[in-house]
């Protein structure tokens, strides 16, 4: 078991690069929410049916849920630019408890 | 709580859209696992995420862990069944044992630098304890998610027309993909997903069946005029809950017995929730990992107890059930009921989506805190020590797999017997107790000996187990839930006095062994988290976010009685 960790091994060392962004969870759900946006708002405006409304009291749900899980979207995109992944400094790295020895 | 097969009527009208929306999920799931592959390099990044997390992912993903079958559909059938005083099960039974958590015994968790629990107790007592609390934590693993993939297979059943077998093995195979490949940091960012899916499926529910009973005014008149009355709509005393005629000594059974000893039983020992604590990626974001998730968790009543309680109100089938009519409907298909009556195709596709997700993050959970403890405690620490970290990662991953197929053989199991789930959840509650007795009392009492350590956890284990099975012989004259709370009450005091006579008699290890491991041999500043750079800020203070919780939950009782 290595003790020591150089900053090659730390999972988050291809931070700064195009896949490691691709990685940052923040960005994964921002992908869904915006895929699943898309479908929900185009089908609340092409195939919700007066079934569909009475059902739901009145409310076009896949609208309002499309439009909903845009905005979540549109707010985790926001939230990985303005505060995007980036490598741990060296104090961190001292910082974080050592890889405990074992026996 | 009766898992009975969904009547041929009530199965869901998915169309391709659904499906499609469904797909688009699982290729997620199952591409996280890949990208997480590239940054597994040890054992420790696999079964522990390498500590390298952010205290959000482990704060979400430490109360998605518990987010499984038993808790989605559980809690709508209870909030049909009982209404509003379902919420204890949240808001006593859960908050103040996370906020203990985070304030108290992270420290020692994240600090003393242990892998798991039962290696916790190997520091704290001796190897014996460790391995039996590793043996009792493995088999109510490979029970717990055998159950959520049963669970799984027949809401599938039920709702898409899979056959049982298929839809386990399905499931199975997808969680199996992205916990091998990419070992816990998968599991946990699958978790952290799986918990927005979820709240992205139950929110229009919510919204929906609030709107057709016409308000939240709407519903408490409707429920209060139904039989079960106005017990549904106030949160206290809860006399239907925990059946105790006295309101008094039901209140008093709300809050000791759910809400000490089973819930701090639970949240504080349960590996499950509290590997997530324990990759995180220092001491402060360790320490606020349960309460980041403590928020979300007060919260989420609203968007599952309000849908059991809209079921109660709007389904004509579950009215009938109430009024003990005759029907095979059962309160454990609320919420798939639900979905049928309110959802469009499109919104039903998310939500299955995110009924999917809630199962196969509880059993992820399962299954990689299993493989944490099984290769950590059992086969490093006992079986075949000694050997290079490259050997403990290959076993990490052939565990999962092998755990993997345990679980669906139980699942299997699980699946000829009617009423296992009671069963099920009672034993896991008894594991817990004596277990948070001795971690308890291990903490606060430097004097408590190794062999008071697997003594005390036998004797606990033991009590609680002749509890059960005194109520299961009608001995003891208590119905499912209250026979759990003596239950765990029994196994929680047998424990202590037990350990407490065998310390007398035993030897303690010295107090220079037991630095960091017990309370008063801790120092403030080791107790402390760091304060800056990643860990800087007022809103990232321990206390701050756990008194702000705390009051938080006080506002929410307040609002709903």
């Amino acid at each position: 078991m290595s003790d020591t960790r150089t900053d090659e091994d730390l999972p988050g060392a291809e931070a700064t690069s195009t896949a490691s962004r691709l990685f940052d969870l923040r960005m994964i759900i921002a992908v869904l929410f915006t895929i699943y946006g898309v479908v929900l708002t185009i089908m609340g405006f092409t195939s919700t049916s007066d079934r569909d409304l009475d059902r739901a009291g009145g409310l076009n749900l896949n609208l309002w849920s499309g439009i909903g899980m845009l905005i979540v979207a549109g707010l985790f995109g926001l939230w990985v630019f303005l505060r995007p992944l980036r490598l741990p400094t060296e104090e961190e790295i001292e910082a974080s408890p050592a890889t405990p020895t074992h026996g | 709580m009766n898992l009975a097969v969904v009547a041929q009527a009530q199965r869901l009208d998915a169309k391709p859209i659904d499906y499609t929306l469904l797909a688009i999920y699982f290729l997620i799931v199952l591409g996280i696992g890949f990208l997480a592959r590239r940054s597994v390099a040890s054992s420790l990044d696999f079964l522990l995420s390498g500590r390298a997390l952010p205290a959000w992912v482990t704060g979400l993903a430490f109360i998605s862990a518990n987010l499984g079958a038993l808790e989605i559909l559980g809690m709508a059938a209870n909030g049909a069944q009982y209404g509003l005083p379902t919420v204890h099960y949240y808001w006593v039974g859960a908050i103040p044992a996370m906020v203990f958590l985070g304030l108290v015994m992270m420290p020692f968790y994240y600090g003393s630098g242990v892998r798991s629990v039962p290696e916790f107790l190997m520091r704290r007592f001796d190897k014996t304890t460790q391995r039996v609390q590793a043996v009792a934590f493995a088999v109510a693993s490979l029970l717990i998610a055998g159950v959520n993939l049963y669970a799984l297979a027949l809401v599938m059943q039920a709702l898409l027309g899979w056959s049982i077998p298929v839809a386990i093995v399905v499931a199975a195979a997808v969680v199996l993909s992205y916990t091998t490949l990419g070992g816990l940091s998968a599991a946990i960012y699958n978790e952290v997903l799986q918990f927005f899916v979820i709240v992205a499926a139950l929110v229009p529910i919510t919204v929906a069946g609030l709107n057709r009973v016409g308000g939240w005014n709407g519903l408490t008149d409707k429920l209060s005029g139904s039989s079960g009355g106005s017990d549904q709509v106030n949160a206290w005393p809860a006399v239907n809950l925990t059946e105790i005629d006295s309101s008094f000594l039901s209140v008093v059974g709300i809050i000791f017995g759910l809400g000490f000893v089973l819930s701090f039983g639970y949240w504080t020992t349960n590996f499950a929730e509290v590997q997530r604590a324990m990759s995180a990626r220092s001491m402060s974001a360790a320490r606020r990992t349960p309460l980041i998730g403590a928020y979300p968790k007060a919260l989420f009543p609203l968007i599952i107890i309000i849908p059991g309680m809209i079921g109660a109100a709007l389904l004509p089938e579950l009215q009938k059930l109430k009024s003990g009519g005759d029907t095979d409907v059962t309160y454990t298909d609320t919420l798939p009921l639900l979905m049928g009556q309110l959802l469009p195709n499109g919104v039903l596709g998310v939500a299955i989506a995110g009924l999917l997700a809630s199962f196969m993050a509880g059993m992820a959970a399962n299954i990689s805190s299993f493989n944490t403890v099984f290769t950590y405690d059992i086969w490093q620490d006992w079986i075949r020590p000694d050997l290079e970290d490259r050997y403990y990662l290959v076993v990490g991953r052939v565990v999962t797999v092998i755990g993997t197929v345990i679980a669906v053989g139980t699942a299997f199991i699980a699946s000829g017997y009617s009423n296992i789930m009671d069963y099920i959840q009672t034993l896991f509650s008894f594991f817990n107790a004596p277990l948070f007795a001795t971690f308890i009392l291990g903490l606060f009492w430097k004097r408590m000996t190794p062999t008071a350590g697997w003594t005390g956890l036998v004797s606990g284990i033991l009590a609680a187990f002749v509890v059960d099975r005194l109520v299961a012989g009608g001995v003891l004259g208590l119905s499912g839930q209250g026979g759990a709370f003596v239950g765990a009450g029994a196994a929680f005091v047998v424990d202590v006095l037990v350990s407490v006579i065998v310390s007398m008699a035993t030897v303690p290890k010295p107090d220079s062994e037991l630095r960091g491991l017990v309370w008063s041999l801790t120092s403030k500043e080791d107790r402390r988290s760091a304060m800056s750079s990643e860990d800087a800020g007022w809103y990232r203070s321990p206390p701050l976010l756990g008194g702000g919780v705390l009051a938080l939950t006080v506002l929410l009782y307040v609002a709903f009685n």
